[in-house]
């Protein structure tokens, strides 16, 4: 029998984000089981309710995650706009589907360029990063903040953008895409790319559903499901597909989000067609009472936040279930049999956000 | 327009949960979650269910005293993850895991800091 | 087999200026929405304290018996709760971020001038 070893990744390495650590049982170079663990940025965010009023509770919800950090206000305002039956404007949802989209284009450059850095393609990684600079140059300009985008309000949003600078942005969108393109066809066509991603961590179709995964590593299993088609904010009056691949491995992972980037750019841009004139809020009086559960879908996959709140100004509970937390059991279906050398680049396709799934 | 999804909420026993959780694989539904509410007298667990963009819940309520549940890793494994998360900061005791981190799946200073028995508050 | 797809890029930016500023000796522009610190108009501030009880960090802190107004940038989060919420709209946005400070107690204080007393008997 071959010997067994056991080798702790994380918390600190090079190509993690953030902080995880997997116990990798080895033997010889493959790895057999794996035993995560997590808590190494535990905030106990949602026991902030107890003092906070409700909403004040969206900068809370906000600072969950810095990737992600628009659409867990957004998904905050809808759980607590649920309970309270308030009707948002039109106006106000269509600006949250532009700034919504706009993260997951961010998100999705950001973790082009770790996917890169976590095969050793230095290169990319910089031209990923230095594109995504340009992005938030218009989110800087728009909302006021690079990371934090402070524009999530219930009943509405904070800032509005006239239509002149949304023309504007239009062209500076249409030129990032043209500069997203080249950046595409490297990750899809170069042959160092396809020889460290390909056959690598396989996650089959009916792993992928039993197991709970979401957001791209469920899509690039063939299964077609995206928190998008439920109909919120304005996704059900723009025209988009759901982008699916079959093949399950890293590869189809990286180009499932390849491709959902140019359908943010698509959603986007039908989005400022059809942007409606009228109010951005609604006056919000009163305390809510009542359960509800909003889902969404974040870059990295589907978003609960569930909010209980009895009739006073503070909530009773808030719970967030992020889209990292639910593919951490696929993660460690992922990583049996394969090689030690695999384990980063596995780890970093499944897009880990720790300090969201540890709030 | 207000865009609020139906939701349908079952309240159960704590006796019958693996029974109903049984028939929801056997309907083809994914879980999504599991979380709890700590109460005044009793905690609410809730466990929530997706099939086709429809969201069901299954609710049980326990004793703050008496505080353990069956384990449904058996049916979905995936439950391991959020029921280790409820063992760590609840205190709830749940029997029969299927991977079992005895309390060690979060670093934590304080046991169980977010269940209702420890003292602690939030200070301003 | 495909390899140096990525040439194009390389040689263009080789060839065209560097994407990276030069700075401390060329300083970024900052737009006209930043959020970058809080400044205040203390000669129109009533002291009604509104803005100490919106802000959600806790860093504004407002003295009414002795008209003072002091402000913690460290704990300040620039979210703007603050301007949204004064009646008197004398709070604003700065667009520029506060410099780093060297102590962690530091707050910036504003006090408002006495009126002269010749005023205060004429009306």
């Amino acid at each position: 029998m071959a010997k067994r070893t056991v080798v702790p990744f994380g918390p600190q390495h090079p190509v993690l984000p953030e902080p995880i650590h997997l116990d990798l049982v080895l033997e010889d170079e493959r790895v057999v089981e794996v035993i995560p663990s997590i808590g190494f940025i535990h905030r106990g965010l949602e026991k902030l309710c107890e003092i906070r009023e409700y909403p004040e509770m969206v900068y809370i919800a906000e600072r969950i995650c810095g990737i992600c950090s628009f659409i867990h206000g957004q998904t905050y305002c809808q759980a607590v706009e649920g309970v309270m039956k308030i009707d948002v404007p039109e106006r106000a949802l269509f600006l949250r589907t532009i700034w919504a989209e706009m993260s997951r284009i961010h998100s999705h450059l950001l973790w082009l360029g770790l996917f890169a850095d976590g095969f050793g393609f230095e290169s990319l990684f910089m031209h990923s990063w230095r594109v995504r600079e340009k992005l938030l140059d218009i989110v800087e300009e728009t909302t006021g903040g690079r990371v934090i985008f402070g524009t999530a309000k219930v009943g509405g949003v904070r800032k509005d953008i006239d239509n002149l600078t949304l023309n504007r942005i239009k062209g500076e969108l249409k030129n990032i895409e043209k500069q997203c393109r080249e950046l595409t066809s490297v990750f899809e066509k170069d042959d160092s790319v396809k020889r460290r991603t390909k056959g690598v961590g396989i996650l089959k179709k009916e792993d992928a559903v039993a197991l709970g995964a979401v957001g791209p590593t469920l899509r690039a299993s063939d299964v077609e499901w995206d928190a998008r088609k439920l109909g919120y904010a304005a996704y059900s009056k723009v025209d988009w597909q759901i982008v699916v691949e079959k093949d399950g491995d890293c590869y189809s992972r990286c180009i499932v989000r390849c491709k959902e980037l140019y359908q943010s750019f698509n959603i986007i841009y039908q989005c400022i067609e059809k942007i409606p004139d009228g109010p951005i809020d609604v006056k919000v009086t009163g305390s809510p009472n009542g359960e509800y559960f909003a889902r969404t879908e974040q870059p990295r996959g589907e978003v609960i936040h569930y909010v209980k709140a009895n009739g006073t100004k503070n909530l009773a509970r808030f719970r967030v279930r992020t889209p990292t937390f639910a593919n951490i059991a696929p993660l460690v279906k992922m990583l049996e049999g394969c090689e030690l050398a695999d384990v980063p680049v596995i780890v970093l396709s499944i897009d880990p956000c720790i300090s969201c799934t540890e709030r | 327009m207000i865009h609020i999804e139906e939701q349908t909420y079952e309240i159960i026993d704590k006796s019958q949960l693996i029974e109903k959780v049984t028939q929801k694989k056997k309907d083809g539904c994914r879980l999504v979650q599991i979380s709890c509410t700590p109460l005044e007298n009793n905690l609410e667990i809730t466990y929530t269910f997706d099939k086709d963009y429809k969201c069901s819940h299954l609710r049980l309520s326990i004793l703050q005293e008496d505080a353990c549940l069956p384990s449904i890793s058996g049916v979905y494994l995936a439950a391991f993850a959020y029921e280790n998360e409820l063992h760590d900061l609840f205190g709830i005791k749940v029997t029969d895991l299927a991977i079992d981190f005895k309390g060690n799946f979060y670093k934590l200073s304080v046991k169980a800091p977010f269940s209702p028995k420890t003292q602690n508050k939030v200070e301003q | 087999m495909s390899i140096m797809k990525i040439t194009k890029v390389v040689l263009r930016s080789v060839l065209s200026r560097p994407a990276t500023r030069l700075y401390p000796f060329v300083k970024r522009p900052f737009f006209k929405n930043t959020r970058g610190h809080i400044s205040i108009d203390i000669e129109k501030c009533i002291f009604c304290g509104i803005c100490q009880k919106k802000c959600p960090s806790d860093a504004i802190l407002v003295t009414k018996a002795s008209k003072e107004w002091q402000i913690d940038r460290l704990k300040c989060i620039s979210c703007s709760a603050c301007v949204e919420a004064c009646p008197k709209k004398c709070l604003s946005m700065e667009n520029e971020y506060s410099s780093a400070v060297i102590k962690k107690d530091d707050v910036d204080k504003f006090k408002q001038k006495e009126k002269p007393t010749e005023e205060i008997n004429q009306q």
